[in-house]
């Protein structure tokens, strides 16, 4: 879709749209993980760029990381200590799993970037006491930025920041409902490229765009069901755009996915009434989470069965990232509650690099005609 | 030189049998709790246990099963049938063995007795935050999480509140699950007998100062058990007191760990349990002693910030503190500390597939020590308790090239 391209552009050659941004003169603050507090980079005045890793070979990481380290930590250190980062101001490290947080010291110990953060946030969301935390921890962060960088964060600038990220986020929510309700409307690397992109783009310009594209594909006649299995995808991320093809290809459709690129990116608003950062805070206790954080002991279970009915999904595709251990921890009891219900579901484990086009192709028809 | 089999004898711990004993004791008062009516508690190895002591609650310490498990070479086994239930295998070995275990009621002492209520403190590593979690949906019991913020430069103050919210909170918790009033004299006095253990096992540690060396990181891992699983006990006091005179009079005697120490070494991560007899003999053979460790130190490290007149405030930041929960940074000051107080000529590192916080950073703790230091290091790659990880004969080229390196260095 023509509307997409600038989406398309900055998903598959990122450096070149950063590279641009930079010319014009915006400071860019790269990030790891969907609990990073980006409205509060944002309204600081700074471009916030979540990072991916390079699929490419991984050679000076290899100094510092052991072989039995996530792909995505080993590649995003390996794309900093070879240049390809050289156009971040900084880069902000939210508490996540075992790995990011050593990633954290290593990344500190041996790169030079102008800015630096830690924001130790809190491993469980169900108590008050971690609530307060939570607030306390981005007030930090705010200060940090400001005190660091030399600026003021306005709560004008806040709210601002709440405002554009609960209309992306929102958006991007409708498109999803858009494309469950229609899954032709949209090719599934469509959707990839419009996540990707809405994380790496000047977000104004995405507030702008997105509802945009909303109207667009109102207005477009809905294409005819072709009756293609519809899958749900659950695991970290996928930067694989050939995964939707692939999986298209084999007759199935991702009709919603439990992603950190995916909805865990944009489940849950801000609230606009009162304090912005108690609100930021809040958001995050509410919306669907990671597996490295705590709610209950059964509430990635309980919401994947809720996201299978309503999304009247046939089956679930766990992708998981190899060495990611709080996905894999959570693997056999998500794959029993699934079971229970009768959900079919099937486990890829993916490095960098996705298996052959073939071979995946095979699986994937294998498990569609078992759905 | 060979060794006769006096000298083995002398060199034999007298202490051993009696450590033994209470451990004997105490697993045997942990599976029958549900006869006695007391309640059970699992936690992890850097949790505040103080508190359960203070609550007569049983402590147990899937961490220290997992350790039985790898000694007693049930690791393989257990990991593969975790494996079996969809646990991946390269997960941590010991979450592995112990959830598997749970579910046959095997491995070591037939299994560990049921929890009536868990405790994570997630001081050490996400992993049992997972653990921790599928646990408590298996014996549908309730979890305790005490959440402490991860010290990368600093312990904040929003930390410090935070998890001083959360001991009171830790506290209801418990008296919740007994309905019984928390008895906070009682607690001042476990928190000084668990300060007085903690010392007392640096002290115990610190024998290995001289030279030769009256215990090897072997022996202390060995000795550990009870600093970890009944701190705060007088049992552990008596044990350690002892223990530290029979050290002390090794020393006098000079009797040493190892027959011939020529070369002194420091050990970073957790054992390799299932190999702990073969790689202290192999050491041994090059005349090379372990004697220190930076796993066996982390039960005594936060002395520095506890009060025993403030114990549940100092505990905050003792506990938060912990080794695995500081930086890259943090950990090379510890270690270059280590290398110079006990004198060592190399340092070996186990980069353990198990424990991403200990393992990750480790190549740029060992660039600091070679740089500061310039002393030798290798590294000893396995999963802590499966077995099947573990390459004997790449571990044995390894460890000969470093042992010549060393003696080429020292002559």
């Amino acid at each position: 879709m023509d509307m997409l391209q600038d989406f398309y552009e900055a998903a598959l050659d990122t450096e070149r749209y950063i590279s641009n941004l930079k010319g014009r003169g915006k400071r860019i603050i790269g990030y790891l993980c969907s609990y990073t507090p980006e409205e509060i980079i944002f309204a600081a005045g700074l471009h916030p760029l979540r990072l991916f890793g390079t699929k490419g070979a991984v050679t000076l990481a290899d100094a510092h990381m052991q072989s039995y380290t996530c792909s995505l930590a080993r590649g995003i250190l390996e794309d900093a200590l070879a240049g390809r980062l050289d156009f971040l101001d900084g880069a902000v490290f939210p508490h996540t799993c075992d790995t990011i947080q050593r990633l954290s010291d290593i990344w500190r110990l041996n790169t030079r970037f102008p800015f630096f953060a830690d924001v130790v946030l809190p491993v469980k969301l169900d108590t008050e006491s971690a609530r307060q935390y939570m607030e306390d921890v981005l007030r930090r962060f705010k200060n940090d930025l400001e005190g660091n960088l030399k600026l003021k964060i306005s709560d004008a600038a806040l709210e601002r920041a709440v405002e554009t990220y609960n209309r992306i986020r929102n958006c991007l929510g409708i498109l999803y409902k858009l494309r469950s309700a229609h899954p032709e409307i949209l090719a599934g690397d469509d959707i990839y490229a419009i996540v990707k992109g809405s994380m790496i783009m000047d977000r104004e310009y995405v507030a702008e765009r997105l509802p945009a594209l909303i109207e667009t594909l109102h207005e477009t006649e809905p294409v005819e069901d072709s009756g293609k299995k519809r899958i749900i995808l659950s695991g970290s991320i996928c930067d694989q755009p050939a995964l939707y093809t692939i999986f298209e290809k084999a007759g199935g459709v991702i009709v919603w996915d439990d992603l950190c690129t995916g909805s865990r990116y944009f489940d849950g608003s801000i609230s606009t009434e009162g304090d912005p950062i108690a609100a930021i805070a809040n958001r995050y206790l509410e919306r669907s989470i990671c597996p490295a954080k705590h709610l209950s002991n059964t509430i990635r279970g309980e919401r994947l069965i809720d996201l299978v009915r309503d999304h009247r999904a046939d089956g679930v595709v766990f992708l998981l990232m190899k060495f990611c251990d709080p996905h894999d921890f959570d693997y056999p009891y998500l794959k029993s509650f699934l079971d229970k219900e009768g959900v079919p579901s099937m486990l890829l484990e993916i490095e960098d690099q996705l298996p052959s086009e073939g071979q995946l192709l095979t699986r994937f028809e294998t498990f569609i005609h078992m759905v | 030189m060979t060794e006769t089999d006096t000298d083995k004898k002398s060199r034999k711990m007298q202490s051993v049998g009696r450590m033994k004993e209470i451990m004997t004791g105490y697993y045997i008062d942990a599976k029958t709790a549900g006869q006695t009516g007391r309640k059970v508690a699992w936690i992890t190895s850097g949790g505040p246990v103080e508190p359960l002591i203070a609550m007569d609650i049983i402590p147990v310490y899937p961490e220290n099963y997992g350790a039985m498990i790898g000694a007693s070479k049930m690791g393989a086994d257990l990991c593969a049938r975790a494996e079996a239930m969809g646990y991946s295998s390269d997960l941590c070995s010991y979450a592995r063995a112990d959830i598997a275990s749970s579910l046959i009621d095997g491995g070591p002492i037939g299994g560990l007795p049921r929890p009536d209520m868990l405790v994570c403190c997630n001081n050490i590593c996400g992993t049992v935050l997972k653990w921790y979690e599928v646990q408590a949906r298996y014996y549908d019991a309730p979890l305790f999480i005490l959440d402490t913020p991860f010290c990368h430069t600093e312990y904040t103050d929003e930390a410090k509140k935070y998890v001083r919210r959360q001991i009171m909170e830790y506290i209801a918790f418990l008296e919740e699950a007994t309905k019984k009033k928390f008895d906070y004299d009682r607690m001042k006095e476990v928190g000084r007998i668990s300060i007085e253990g903690q010392r007392l096992w640096q002290a115990v540690l610190d024998t290995a100062i001289n030279r030769p060396s009256p215990m090897t990181c072997f022996d202390a891992f060995f000795h550990l058990a009870l600093i970890v699983t009944l701190r705060g006990t007088p049992v552990t006091v008596d044990y350690y007191r002892s223990l530290l005179a029979e050290m002390e009079q090794r020393v006098a005697d000079g009797i040493s760990a190892i027959p011939n120490e020529k070369y002194r070494l420091l050990w970073d991560n957790l054992p390799i349990w299932y190999r702990m007899r073969w790689l202290s003999e192999k050491f041994a053979a090059h005349d090379a002693c372990l004697v220190a460790d930076t796993y066996t130190t982390a039960w005594c490290m936060s002395l520095r910030y506890m009060d025993e007149n403030n114990f549940l405030d100092s505990m905050a930041e003792g506990y938060t503190k912990s080794y695995l929960n500081i930086g890259v940074d943090e950990m090379i000051k510890i270690v270059l500390e280590m290398v110079d107080k006990y004198d060592v000529d190399g340092f070996v590192m186990h980069s353990n597939r198990s424990c991403k916080p200990y393992s990750l950073g480790q190549y740029d703790i060992q660039r600091a020590v070679q740089r500061e230091r310039g002393i030798p290091s290798v590294t000893i790659e396995s999963h802590m308790v499966d077995e099947r990880s573990f390459s004997e004969s790449q571990t044995e080229t390894r460890i000969d090239a470093f042992m010549e390196m060393i003696g080429q260095k020292k002559g």
